[in-house]
Order: structure tokens, then C-alpha cells, then sequence
């Protein structure tokens, strides 16, 4: 495997969530004991359904939120062995970039393109401000942006316009990795495309790591490397995308991936055999935190809580496949 | 026309006035929706879609002038309906399922108290006959313990289940009509798939008609019997769903087909196609084809297209200059690009 750009070490984020007047708080595990490794210059895709905790791993990556538990590490081009936990903001922001999901709501209305674009390089005071105009004007140009919206405001704009401006303020730090958390979801599927391309294009231009967190299966299938598939705060199965998308192993990766809809009309609509009960995180069941909803559960899975195996490039956690390997070995 | 359509619409139109002159959102479309039928309205934001749907509904803004050659509901002309009569009909023969089931329950009224209120206005004053027909359709939305929901308020409920009490309150009144509004866009991939599972049974049971209004084409394939592509308020292209996926005419369908990850066909991390540019402005007087400045096939020809669709068989039909010949070639060829 390739240079590490971040890497996440059991990291936990537990929330205290106030059951009412007088009668105290329960822990919320939104982030259960996640090891997540972004290799340098690859696409790491995170996909769940909500409540999963994919934005909250986001936050903790960006340093928006101190996790509990566990270390956040930056591989040997970033802060070497710190704890991007404990670091100032600011040194983690020059690294590490967010373009978040909605463009209507992460843009300030009352200012203009260029004042939004030039805000970090401003806070940050890199280099020479007479040459900031410039850099303004250069990464507009990148993000397909013509020179004269740097003077319009937000409502101007339409939402891919916005997205790319979105784009801009990421890139202008010049990070090594950005964090995108589902950087299409708002978007028409015409816009979806144009942007997904210009990610793509400005990660081969710029040697750019991705994390990119999403539900949609079908963009995290088009544009990751690696794929981790997340559940209830925990990281049930993960491995290459080939793999993973090939032959999903872990049953809830395998209902999600059943629910893709393909634009193929001799298909009808599937039959995920979820259930309509999202398990309570406060309250979370028994053993394997996905046995009431799971269509191959066994005994075991509500008593015990699976053990993570590894084989191969792949992580899986589920009673199914540790038989099979404690058999194998 | 058959005798079992239960809604058929000629010519719709809907203008605005706007400081800046006439905003024309909705551009002259026409369609029939028979019983059992769904008809699945696809295009991206701001193409009309939700527009045409309000329309249907006569919940346009007040400023909003309607004009139709034909709307006829269940065999009545609802065109001059004064709001009295149309909101008898609403709720009771035609239902709304809205997008967002987050901001289309009040949250201050229990999930009971908001489904009973249609029905006893509607049909019966009655308050423990409402109440078992609220239980009975809970329980057919596949929600447990249906009883003890019924004092819940909203904000107790997930987003699924939101949407399934947006869905059993449409069901209370036994409508002939559902418009369901982007019905599944909030929700979750899994989520997703059953509520489509879902609307598709309850349609079956009840025999109703939907009209379903979304923006993806994935949604669009696995129920729609019917299609209708919209583009700056005017249908492109319309048809069978089975024809219009195997074989998309209109350069804008050919466009967003090629525009979505398909997993499997599409090599990963290669180029998605795109639609490149953003829809026109619609204010003012509008000539010829609108998609003509985002299209690779656009000729002069174009700004003065009267916008008569071209007939193929078996009720698929697109506008567009190019024949339907060309046009499958053109959308063929790009596609391998």
C-alpha cells in the first residue's frame, strides 16, 4: 500500500444526549472504534445510510470535532505521528479541505465569490496579498469559472456554480486531502456529472486525496478506490472497490448495493429486506449491531458482537465470515 | 382516448407575471394518466415539473394565470372549478405526496389528529371511524404498533416513517389520483426502495392512477409505465418507459442517460457524459427549441422549431428537428463516446 495521507486509529465519539428534565443523559456512540486508513492520492469512499456517523468521522478528520477516544494520525507529508486532534485548527485546515453537500447553505450570502475564495488565503496570510487577486483569479479558472462571477454574491449563482466556488475555497490552500461529504447530493443529475468530472480531473491535476463520503452507491462505485461501508458508528466491511462492488460479502453491503436504482426498466424495484426499524443509537441492539435487520442472521449475531477479520485487502465484520476463516486457518 | 383515463391534460400552461416581463414555467404540456397507470415526470429543477403538478391541484400562487385546451378529471372539466369545488376534490379524489416529510407535517398536531382531519372534513364527521381508518392504512403503510402512532408528533418519527404518514394521509379519502412530488429524494437509498415498493403495492390494491415527479432517472425506470421528459416547460419526450430508456431520442434524455454512473457499464473513474450549460431563461417571448443553446446538434433550424413532436410508434414521441432515424444514431453514437 501506498503512503498513508490520514489515518484514523479506534477512534470514538460519544455524544451525551439529555433524556429530559432531571433525568440525566445517555451516551450516543455516533463513532464506535473506526480505523480508517487514506492511503496519499487515492479515493477513499465512505458510504451508510444517515445516523450512520459518516459526517461526524468528517468532522473529526477536519477537526471540527475532538473524537473520545483514539488517535487521528497524519502520514509522513503531513504532521508526522501528532495527533491532528490536539493540533491547532488552523495547521490542520492548510491540510485538509471540506467541500460540504449543500452549496446553498455553506456559501455567506452577504459576500461576494472572491471575498468567499480569498477568505482562507486571508486568515491564513499566505504569501503576498497584492498576489492573492491572482490566485483568486487562477483557481476560478480551474474550477471552470469564468472571471466575472468573482464579483457576484452567492444568490446569483446557480447550485453547480455554487459548488464550484465550494471547490475553489477547498483548493485554494492548496490541501493534500479534501474531505468531500456528499459534494453532489444537491445537484441535478446533469450538474452531478460535471462536477464528479472535475473532481476527477483536479485529483490527477493536483495529486488530490479524496475522502468522499456519500450514500449514493453509483458515485462512490464510479469514483473511489477503496471503499468503506459504514454501520451504526462502525466500519462493517471495507476493501478495494473492485472487490467490494464485485462481490459484497457483508449483508448489509449486499442490501445497499441491492438498492442501487440502475436506470434499467426491465428491472422492478427491489426488495432490500431491511425492515423499516433504524435500530435506536442510543440504544443500540445486542451482539452484531445489524442482526434485527440482517436476512442472514444467526444465533450468535445477537449475543455477540463480531470481531473484525482481515483477508486479504479486505476487512469484514460479520459471524459469517469468521467461521469461514477460522476454518481456512 | 380510452374510457378508463382517469385525468387527460391538453396544453397546459402556467405564466407568471414578473417585474422583468412573463415568466412562462409551464409551456403547453399534455398527458393522460389512466387507472392503475403511473406517470413518472422526469427533468431537472426548474424544468416545470412541480409547476405542472400545482397546477393539476390549483394550488398555483395567486398571481400564477392557468390556461388548458383540455383537464379533464374523471370525466369533468376542472378548468373553471372555483376553489370551493376544487377543494372538494383535493385530498378526496386527487392526494399530494410532498418531497420533504420533514416540512410537510405539522409539527405542533400529533401524526392522528393531522391523518383524521382530511377524513372528517371530507367524508365523516365521525371521530372513531377516523381513527380506524387512520389505524387500518398505518398498518398498510407497514408502520407497528399503529394505534399507539397515532399520538405521536413528527419529530418522534424518522424520515421513512414521516414518509410513510405523508403517504397514508394521502390514502385516507380512497383518491383516484395520487401526485407524488419527488416522493423519495429526502430519503435514504434502502429507505428509497421501499417506499417505491410500497407506493407500487398500495397502486395495485387501490387502483389508483399516480403521477410520480422526480429527478432520477434510476426512480423513473423501475415503475414509471409512461415517461414524460420535461425541458423548460415543454415536453421533449414522451413514451412507453421500456422505449424511451432503450431507445432516447431527444438529444436532453440521450444527454442525462449519459450523465448518471451506471454501476457495471461505465468504467470507473473514466468521464461521465454531461449536458454542458444551465437551462434558459424562460421570462419573455421564447421561440423555437429551448434546448438548442446546450445541444451538439443545434442548427439554425432550431430557433424557429414550432415544437410539434415527431410520432413513432406506440405513443413514443420527441421534438426535435432531427428524424427519429438521426436522432437514435446521434444518441447511439455518443453513447460509445
Amino acid at each position: 500500500m501506498s503512503e498513508t495521507a490520514l489515518r484514523t486509529v479506534d477512534v470514538s465519539c460519544v455524544f451525551e444526549v439529555s433524556q429530559g428534565f432531571m433525568k440525566g443523559t445517555k451516551p450516543l456512540r455516533a463513532v464506535n472504534g473506526v480505523s480508517l486508513n487514506i492511503p496519499k492520492g487515492r479515493v477513499v469512499g465512505l458510504v451508510g445510510e444517515s445516523g450512520c456517523g459518516k459526517s461526524t468521522m468528517a468532522n473529526i478528520l477536519l477537526g471540527l470535532q475532538k473524537p473520545t477516544s483514539g488517535d487521528v494520525m497524519s502520514g509522513d507529508s503531513l504532521y508526522y505521528g501528532q495527533q491532528t486532534g490536539y493540533l491547532d485548527r488552523k495547521k490542520i485546515a492548510r491540510r485538509i479541505q471540506p467541500i460540504f453537500q449543500d452549496p446553498y447553505s455553506s456559501l455567506n450570502p452577504t459576500k461576494t465569490i472572491h471575498s468567499i475564495v480569498c477568505l482562507p488565503l486571508r486568515i491564513h496570510n499566505i504569501g503576498d496579498p497584492s498576489k492573492w487577486d491572482k490566485k483568486v483569479y487562477d483557481i476560478l479558472d480551474l474550477v471552470g469559472l469564468p472571471k466575472r462571477v468573482a464579483q457576484s454574491y452567492p444568490s446569483q449563482m446557480s447550485g453547480g456554480q455554487r459548488q464550484r466556488v465550494a471547490i475553489a475555497r477547498a483548493l485554494i490552500m492548496k490541501p493534500e486531502v479534501v474531505i468531500c461529504d456528499e459534494p453532489t447530493s444537491a445537484l441535478d443529475v446533469s450538474v452531478q456529472s460535471q462536477i464528479l468530472n472535475l473532481l476527477q480531473d483536479l485529483r490527477q491535476e493536483l495529486g488530490l486525496t479524496y475522502l468522499l463520503i456519500s450514500h449514493n452507491l453509483a458515485v462512490v462505485e464510479h469514483m473511489a478506490d477503496r471503499v468503506a461501508v459504514m454501520y451504526l458508528g462502525r466500519i462493517v466491511e471495507e476493501a478495494d472497490a473492485n472487490t467490494l462492488f464485485d462481490d459484497p460479502r457483508h449483508p448489509y453491503t449486499k442490501a445497499l448495493l441491492g438498492s442501487v436504482l440502475t436506470p434499467d426498466p426491465s428491472l422492478g424495484v427491489p426488495d432490500t429486506h431491511l425492515g423499516t426499524v433504524f435500530p435506536n443509537p442510543i440504544d443500540p441492539p445486542s451482539g452484531c449491531s445489524f442482526h434485527p435487520r440482517c436476512s442472514e442472521c444467526m444465533d450468535i449475531c445477537s449475543k455477540k458482537a463480531p470481531k473484525p477479520s482481515v483477508e486479504g485487502g479486505r476487512m469484514i465484520e460479520c459471524h459469517r465470515y469468521q467461521t469461514n476463516e477460522a476454518e481456512v486457518a | 382516448m380510452s374510457g378508463d383515463n382517469i385525468l387527460e391534460v391538453q396544453n397546459l400552461k402556467v405564466d407568471i407575471p414578473v417585474t422583468a416581463g412573463m415568466l412562462h414555467p409551464v409551456r403547453g404540456v399534455s398527458f393522460t394518466v389512466a387507472r392503475g397507470e403511473t406517470l413518472c415526470i422526469v427533468g431537472e429543477s426548474g424544468c416545470g415539473k412541480s409547476l405542472t403538478s400545482l397546477a393539476l391541484m390549483g394550488l398555483l400562487p395567486k398571481t400564477a394565470i392557468r390556461t388548458a385546451d383540455r383537464m379533464d378529471f374523471l370525466g369533468q372539466d376542472i378548468r373553471d372549478f372555483k376553489e370551493r369545488r376544487m377543494a372538494a376534490l383535493r385530498g378526496v379524489k386527487m392526494a399530494m405526496i410532498f418531497q420533504e416529510p420533514m416540512t410537510s407535517l405539522n409539527p405542533a398536531y400529533t401524526i392522528g389528529n393531522q391523518l383524521m382531519e382530511v377524513y372528517r372534513r371530507h367524508i365523516s364527521k365521525n371521530g372513531s371511524e377516523a381513527r380506524a381508518r387512520a389505524i387500518f392504512l398505518l398498518e398498510k403503510v407497514g408502520i407497528s404498533a399503529a394505534a399507539s402512532r397515532l399520538s405521536q408528533y413528527p419529530h418522534q418519527l424518522s424520515g421513512g416513517l414521516r414518509q410513510r404518514v405523508m403517504i397514508a394521509m394521502s390514502l385516507m379519502c380512497g383518491p383516484d389520483l395520487i401526485i407524488a412530488d419527488e416522493p423519495t429524494t429526502a430519503l435514504d437509498v434502502t429507505i428509497q426502495a421501499q417506499i417505491l415498493h410500497l407506493l407500487a403495492e398500495l397502486q395495485d390494491e387501490f387502483e389508483m392512477g399516480m403521477i410520480l415527479i422526480t429527478h432520477d432517472l434510476g426512480v423513473v425506470a423501475r415503475v414509471a409505465d409512461q415517461v414524460q421528459v420535461m425541458y423548460a416547460g415543454t415536453t421533449v419526450e414522451e413514451g412507453p418507459c421500456q422505449a424511451v430508456f432503450d431507445n432516447p431520442l431527444h438529444p436532453y434524455t440521450a444527454g442525462l442517460l449519459r450523465c448518471i454512473p451506471v454501476p457495471g457499464k461505465a468504467k470507473r473513474g473514466s468521464k461521465l457524459g454531461s449536458v454542458p450549460g444551465i437551462v434558459p431563461n424562460l421570462v419573455g417571448d421564447l421561440q423555437g427549441c429551448m434546448f438548442r443553446n446546450r445541444c451538439a446538434h443545434a442548427s439554425s433550424i432550431c430557433e424557429t422549431l414550432s415544437g410539434e413532436p415527431t410520432r413513432i410508434d406506440d405513443g413514443h414521441a420527441f421534438t426535435c428537428r432531427l428524424t427519429p432515424e438521426e436522432a437514435a444514431k446521434t444518441a447511439a453514437v455518443q453513447g460509445v463516446a
